[in-house]
């Protein structure tokens, strides 16, 4: 998967692994994705692609698939990087 | 979509209304199709709340209503009785619990994924009102540890994980004993002030701020200075009003030790996480489209008219895994007015006066025989 440097990122914010990191994974459809750790998945992100996110973001990105959409926005291209 | 979206499409986008812009006349016909929608969603699945309606209400008939006064209500006490819920026990994402002191009995309700993130999406638009979209530095008033706990989430940690994508970067300003880190603090507001001035959220249950911020820094004869700050605070006043102290002098002790003006309460419970009920300017507290406080005479439970003081009713178009969208309080209040131009904010607004002594409060939960949840 090229998705590498975001699949890091669920993996190391939800404590699984990166091959679990599909397109369609997502929130509060595994335990480990809880709202907790959907805050520490949004400041993970916010490091590694050098974003900030606004409350919007943070609630539209329901799925690995979503969150690829909303970097995008910002100009990242998650499959490329 | 879900099944549950599916089976009650409503009215399209209800909950990307504006929070505040629809006058009464016409929130309250959105609201009341909403409504019916849930009481007969849940009349089919909550075998509990269909005997209610049958036995208290007198059956189907009562869930035809066009008013918001007619929507059946049940008291919240029956959530500390009975496992109140319209999912199967497998749909269960989350179970949030009453933050009672020890050796109450406490309410449990049971959030499937839809209602969980239908919470947090109301909650996330009623903020933003006051907020706006950007996430600022935040501080908190609780223990880090409060979000590692397994288990049923107390309201005041859920009213906490409300707030979070509100912040960045959160600081949570108490100790392990729970006494105020006036260190630690004091060096992440110089560091986000440090960020070119930066508002800073502050927030925190009212009882807490009360002991951990305002009592402590005045002991101390220190004062924080957060001059871009917004403090929202919630959670009962009891202890404040055992001490006597109103909200007037909260406010005014708040910013005495910290420089804040801008300080908003909320009322909200556990059994209606997300529809909550924000301070307008006026300090009164104001009904989102996606709510509703209907006051009631606490004999007759008669709704009564603005200026009449009795028993609050909540109404919340979110819950759809738990029947409690409409819920008889343990509060009273009174209801102060409709639509209200000087505040540019529509809807009803109220104020809450305080607790109803406990045996007053029987109504329908004496139905049923008392049984513990098990869930």
């Amino acid at each position: 998967m090229s998705q590498t440097k975001l699949a890091r990122c669920f993996a190391e914010a939800l404590g699984i692994q990166e091959q679990a990191v599909t397109d369609e994974l997502a929130y509060q459809t595994i335990k480990e994705w809880d709202s907790v750790r959907h805050m520490a998945l949004v400041a993970i992100i916010e490091q590694t692609f050098n974003v900030m996110l606004d409350t919007n973001d943070i609630i539209a990105m329901s799925s690995v698939g979503k969150a690829k959409a909303i970097l995008a926005k910002y100009g990242i291209d998650c499959d490329a990087a | 979509m879900s099944a549950i979206e599916l089976e009650l499409p409503v009215i399209s986008d209800f909950f990307d209304l504006p929070p505040y812009g629809l006058p009464q006349s016409q929130k309250a016909q959105m609201l009341v199709i909403r409504l019916r929608q849930l009481c007969w969603h849940h009349y089919e699945r909550c075998v509990i709340y269909r005997r209610l309606i049958e036995r208290v209400f007198g059956g189907e008939d009562a869930l035809n209503f066009e008013r918001l006064e007619e929507v059946p209500f049940i008291p919240v006490p029956l959530f500390k009785t009975h496992a109140l819920r319209s999912v199967p026990a497998e749909a269960v994402v989350r179970t949030l619990a009453s933050s009672g002191t020890s050796g109450q009995v406490l309410s449990r309700v049971e959030l499937d994924r839809e209602t969980s993130q239908r919470q947090t999406q109301v909650l996330v638009k009623i903020l933003q009102h006051f907020l706006g979209p950007r996430r600022s530095p935040m501080v908190i008033f609780d223990r880090k540890v409060a979000l590692d706990q397994p288990g049923p989430y107390p309201a005041r940690v859920a009213a906490l994980l409300g707030m979070m994508p509100f912040g960045r970067d959160p600081f949570f300003a108490l100790k392990e004993d729970l006494s105020l880190d006036i260190e630690g603090l004091s060096a992440y507001l110089a560091r986000a002030s440090g960020a070119g001035g930066e508002r800073v959220v502050v927030f925190g249950l009212t009882a807490i701020l009360w002991q951990a911020l305002v009592l402590t820094m005045e002991r101390e004869g220190k004062k924080l200075h957060i001059p871009q700050g917004v403090l929202i605070h919630a959670g009962g006043w009891k202890k404040l009003q055992d001490a006597a102290v109103g909200a007037e002098e909260f406010r005014q002790r708040v910013q005495a030790v910290t420089g804040i003006s801008r300080i908003l309460n909320f009322y909200g419970m556990v059994e209606q996480v997300g529809s909550i009920f924000f301070e307008n300017p006026r300090h009164y507290l104001q009904a989102p489209v996606y709510a509703e406080v209907i006051i009631r005479d606490p004999i007759t439970l008669r709704p009564l008219p603005v200026g009449g003081v009795g028993l609050v009713q909540v109404l919340s178009a979110i819950p759809t895994s738990y029947p409690g969208h409409s819920l008889l309080t343990e509060d009273m209040g009174v209801l102060r007015g409709v639509d209200d131009p000087t505040t540019g904010m529509n809807g009803r607004y109220f104020e809450i006066l305080g607790r109803v002594p406990q045996a007053e409060v029987r109504g329908c939960s004496d139905t049923y025989p008392t049984q513990h949840s098990t869930t």
